[in-house]
């Protein structure tokens, strides 16, 4: 694999990226169809069996072995919905989820646009905190986050959640956001602020329209971070009627070891949301991806 | 558009107040408090404490090695087989074939899926009485009420194919993000040229996922060593701590014992070694040299 082809190498320089063909996916011609179907069909496998386990016992009566449960019952979410309040956690969730987007979405929007089209004293520092935050572990943060929440009075709050989670996700957001506006030329902006625009009215006509794949990359990035964040919730809130959907989860993973059912419709409640979420956003996440975070 | 002026400040100052209050103040008291004796439980005893608490994590805590080497085990493993699973699952789905904007929605939502969920998901399918392994025996496919998260030796295998279920599509995410902005001139060069698929595949496509794959195995690698969901919820860090990370043991001794002056020296070790193998691993991958 060292010998060279009769072209010129090809590894450097890095050609330039296609800006306007990257909604069509650059592919190779076609290889040999079992070359694809065959570890593709392996590999849903692998992902499928899973999810199709737990929908079966989240609907089928306790004690049943059915694989394909007829008819289906609906006693197990009963259970986890009313008694043992997922509910409750269900609407957490979702507050603490939205919560994370707008505030996610708004400051990496503002940030990126900041890094991506002013030049400031300080901007490369700036950028290398927040590419180290990256290093930082989470059960890192828990001592002195506990510290400082308990002094703010943020325990148990889902407020508090929603801060802790805002600016643990903010960094790779905002890079990924400021790779995207970069991306975007900058000519139309400035004709708009020749004819007259403030540069305010020029990034609401010109460029926020254009940065609509890469709001909901960033914002749906923040949603699944956010409805799946476990360790601050898991500290951070003590009382049942802030736990969120991952720390009810857990707890009925060591209270009802021999309740399956009820295991299963509580992760089926916790999982549709967030599958369906991402199952609609995918092709943007790799989008958002591919202008922004892979390569700085 | 260079011009001088407060705008730029003025948009960071609301991430520059949450990174400095939430990241920035908090990294500085865990360096504080790892050089205290500060017990929620004791309180008497806390004070000024100097080194102590890294003396006794280097030489009178077998489980702090434990813990790291356990660590560097599931980071290698982990990251080594996503890696590899991840790159021919992005090529794959990066072909052309029909019903492959369901297929890719399909094989990535796995990492949608939290922590806790795949663990409950995965003790669903694995638990010996009604997991699959039972349903497989019911089939004459190996042996009924085989357990394989409470045998010490299998509980390592089912830790890792749990992991790789929802780590994989993530790998395979970034990768493909990196694989659709290769130019297709370039295949069709190399094609004109005459070179095999596979040589298309060394020679054009993996020079080019380069940077990529060095910075999502580092990111990966960092997650891995950080996680704590999955480990804590599928085994506790048992048996008998035998999957106890370091992260899952700074949670113990910081939620369970309060101990938090040695749990801030135990988190201040794995901040380090992370920087260190971070810092050792892109200069040994060359990254950002060919600028």
């Amino acid at each position: 694999m060292t010998e060279t082809l009769t072209r010129p190498p090809v590894d450097t320089p890095p050609p330039p990226r296609p800006t306007k063909r990257r909604r069509r996916a650059v592919a190779e011609e076609p290889g040999k169809p079992w070359m694809i179907h065959v570890p593709l069909v392996l590999y849903l496998l692998f992902t499928l069996i899973p999810f199709y386990w737990m929908l079966v016992f989240a609907v089928r009566p306790s004690g049943s072995t059915q694989l394909v449960p007829w008819p289906i019952s609906l006693e197990h979410f009963d259970t986890v919905w009313n008694d043992i309040g997922f509910g409750i956690f269900f609407y957490n969730s979702v507050v603490m989820g939205l919560g994370v987007l707008v505030f996610v979405t708004i400051l990496s929007v503002m940030g990126g646009y900041a890094l991506a089209r002013f030049k400031f004293r300080g901007q490369r520092v700036f950028l290398l905190a927040m590419l180290c935050s990256q290093f930082i572990p989470g059960a890192m943060m828990l001592i002195p986050l506990f510290v400082i929440f308990k002094g703010l009075g943020l325990l148990n709050s889902l407020t508090g959640l929603i801060i802790a989670e805002v600016a643990f996700q903010l960094p790779l957001s905002l890079i990924l956001m400021s790779g995207f506006i970069r991306n975007i030329s900058v000519e139309l902006e400035e004709a708009a602020m020749v004819d007259g625009c403030s540069r305010l009215r020029a990034f609401f006509a010109v460029v926020l329209p254009q940065l609509k794949p890469a709001l909901v990359a960033v914002g749906s990035f923040a949603f699944i971070g956010a409805w799946n964040q476990f360790l601050f919730a898991l500290m951070f809130a003590t009382k049942q009627d802030k736990f969120t959907l991952p720390v009810g989860l857990s707890y009925t993973l060591g209270e009802f070891n021999t309740d399956f059912g009820a295991l299963a419709a509580g992760g089926v409640v916790a999982a549709v949301p967030v599958v369906l979420v991402f199952a609609v956003v995918q092709r943007f996440l790799v989008q958002g991806l591919s202008a922004g975070a892979v390569k700085g | 558009m260079r011009t001088r002026t407060w705008a730029p400040y003025a948009l960071i100052a609301p991430t520059l107040v949450l990174m400095a209050v939430f990241l920035v103040y908090p990294i500085g008291s865990v360096v504080y408090y790892s050089l205290q004796r500060y017990n929620v439980t004791q309180p008497w005893k806390n004070g000024w404490a100097g080194l102590d608490n890294f003396k006794q994590m280097l030489f009178d805590d077998p489980l702090f090695w434990q813990s790291l080497a356990f660590s560097a085990k599931w980071v290698f493993v982990e990251v080594g087989l996503q890696l590899l699973l991840g790159l021919v699952l992005a090529l794959i789905v990066n072909e052309t074939f029909i019903g492959r904007g369901m297929a890719r929605a399909l094989v990535f939502s796995p990492w949608a899926v939290s922590g806790v969920l795949t663990t409950g998901i995965w003790i669903l399918l694995l638990n010996p009485s009604t997991g699959i392994f039972q349903q497989l025996s019911q089939w004459g496919i190996g042996s009924p009420g085989t357990s394989v998260l409470g045998n010490p030796d299998t509980v390592f295998d089912a830790l890792v194919v749990t992991e790789l279920w929802r780590g994989v599509p993530f790998f395979a995410i970034l990768l493909l993000a990196d694989l659709q902005s290769i130019p297709k001139d370039l295949y069709e060069a190399a094609s004109v040229d005459g070179a095999s698929r596979w040589r298309r595949f060394t020679s054009v496509t993996l020079p080019h996922l380069k940077d990529a794959i060095i910075l999502s195995t580092l990111l990966r690698a960092v997650w891995e060593f950080n996680n704590v969901d999955l480990i804590y919820t599928l085994t506790g860090g048992g048996p008998a701590n035998q999957t106890t990370t370091l992260p899952l043991y700074v949670a113990r001794q910081a939620v369970d014992s309060h101990n938090f002056g040695y749990g801030s020296a135990l988190t201040v070790a794995g901040f380090l070694i992370l920087l260190f193998f971070s810092i050792a691993y892109l200069r040994l991958s060359k990254f950002g040299s060919r600028a």
